[in-house]
């Protein structure tokens, strides 16, 4: 499936039209969940975590990052994992101010 | 030879041998794509500040308009296909430009610039729309002053970086049927295109999901 073209590694056509038919399936399954009326904590919860597979999804075939070195990998991903976790400290705020309410 | 010559020869050929000597490029990719992979993870910061943000309101406010029906999810939806498939077409860009296909290259650069065009324009269907209900920066019918606020601020920053790829893969492609830029251009300006398409990603089910009017 791994081809050498002119200028280095060329992906396989149907490995990526199975990745974007994957990104279409979650997609439409988060659409599906929309209309399921769950608690808005758990709906957050799940979008979250499908939209951090479809990200990977993205980030490792599109972006071509599986196929670069492992030391351009552990540069930028934990990084930016790092920070983007340290910001969700402010959620337990936010739950607090929907259950106690704002004045 | 005494042995302070010979750990000086040894330590000469290590030098030698190794990549610390110059010339060779880290991580073994170009300074371009390095130097865009570097502007991503700092957007990709940007976005993520402004989604937590976003998030935290939308949380923790009770009387979140709910203003998306139908019509509006079906064309975020729409949207969504149409970004993912620009994607699909830039990879397949990409692909051509390693595979020196340059006619190729150009033809699937237009059409993820197509792609992201479509994009752009039911994007601002839709906020005409909103705008014609009556939802401002500050101000909308329905509630909490913050949802024109967050919704303009997050997709109207989207929709700049949108716009701004689709003149940068112009410029590309120009470049290319030229013979001006080579197929790490081509790369590198699809390394940007990813990252507008998985910023979507997040801004789709957090910003309409969460906010679907149900029946």
């Amino acid at each position: 499936m791994e081809a050498t073209g002119e200028h280095g590694h060329v992906q396989s056509k149907r490995l990526l039209l199975f990745v974007w038919f994957c990104l279409l399936a979650m997609t439409g399954g988060e659409v599906f969940l929309a209309y399921q009326d769950l608690a808005l904590k758990v709906m957050l919860i799940i979008l979250m975590g499908l939209s951090i597979i479809k990200a990977s999804l993205i980030i490792s075939y599109f972006m071509h990052l599986r196929y670069e070195r492992r030391s351009l990998v552990l540069t930028l991903m934990p990084a930016l994992v790092f920070v983007l976790c340290m910001m969700f400290v402010v959620f337990p705020d936010s739950v607090r101010l929907l259950t106690m309410g704002v004045r | 030879m005494t042995s302070q010559d010979a750990v000086t020869d040894l330590h000469e050929a290590v030098v030698r041998e190794s990549p610390w000597t110059g010339g060779v490029s880290p991580y073994a990719v170009g300074s371009k794509k390095l130097g865009m992979w570097l502007f991503i993870v700092s957007d990709a910061i940007t976005f993520g500040a402004l989604l937590i943000a976003y998030s935290y309101v939308r949380v923790g406010t009770p009387e979140w308009p709910r203003p998306f029906a139908t019509p509006s999810i079906a064309n975020a939806t729409v949207m969504t296909v149409v970004l993912l498939t620009s994607s699909v077409t830039m990879v397949l860009a990409v692909r051509a430009a390693k595979l020196g296909a340059r006619t190729h290259v150009v033809g699937w650069l237009l059409a993820t610039m197509i792609g992201g065009i479509t994009f752009d324009v039911l994007h601002l269907r839709e906020w005409l729309g909103l705008i014609e209900e009556g939802v401002r920066l500050f101000k909308n019918p329905w509630g909490t002053p913050l949802f024109g606020a967050t919704f303009f601020g997050l997709t109207g920053l989207h929709m700049t970086h949108v716009t701004i790829g689709v003149v940068y893969l112009g410029i590309i492609a120009i470049g290319i049927s030229r013979s001006k830029f080579t197929e790490e251009d081509v790369e590198v300006s699809g390394l940007y295109w990813h990252f507008v398409d998985l910023v979507w990603m997040f801004i789709f089910p957090l910003v309409y999901l969460m906010s679907c009017k149900y029946a």
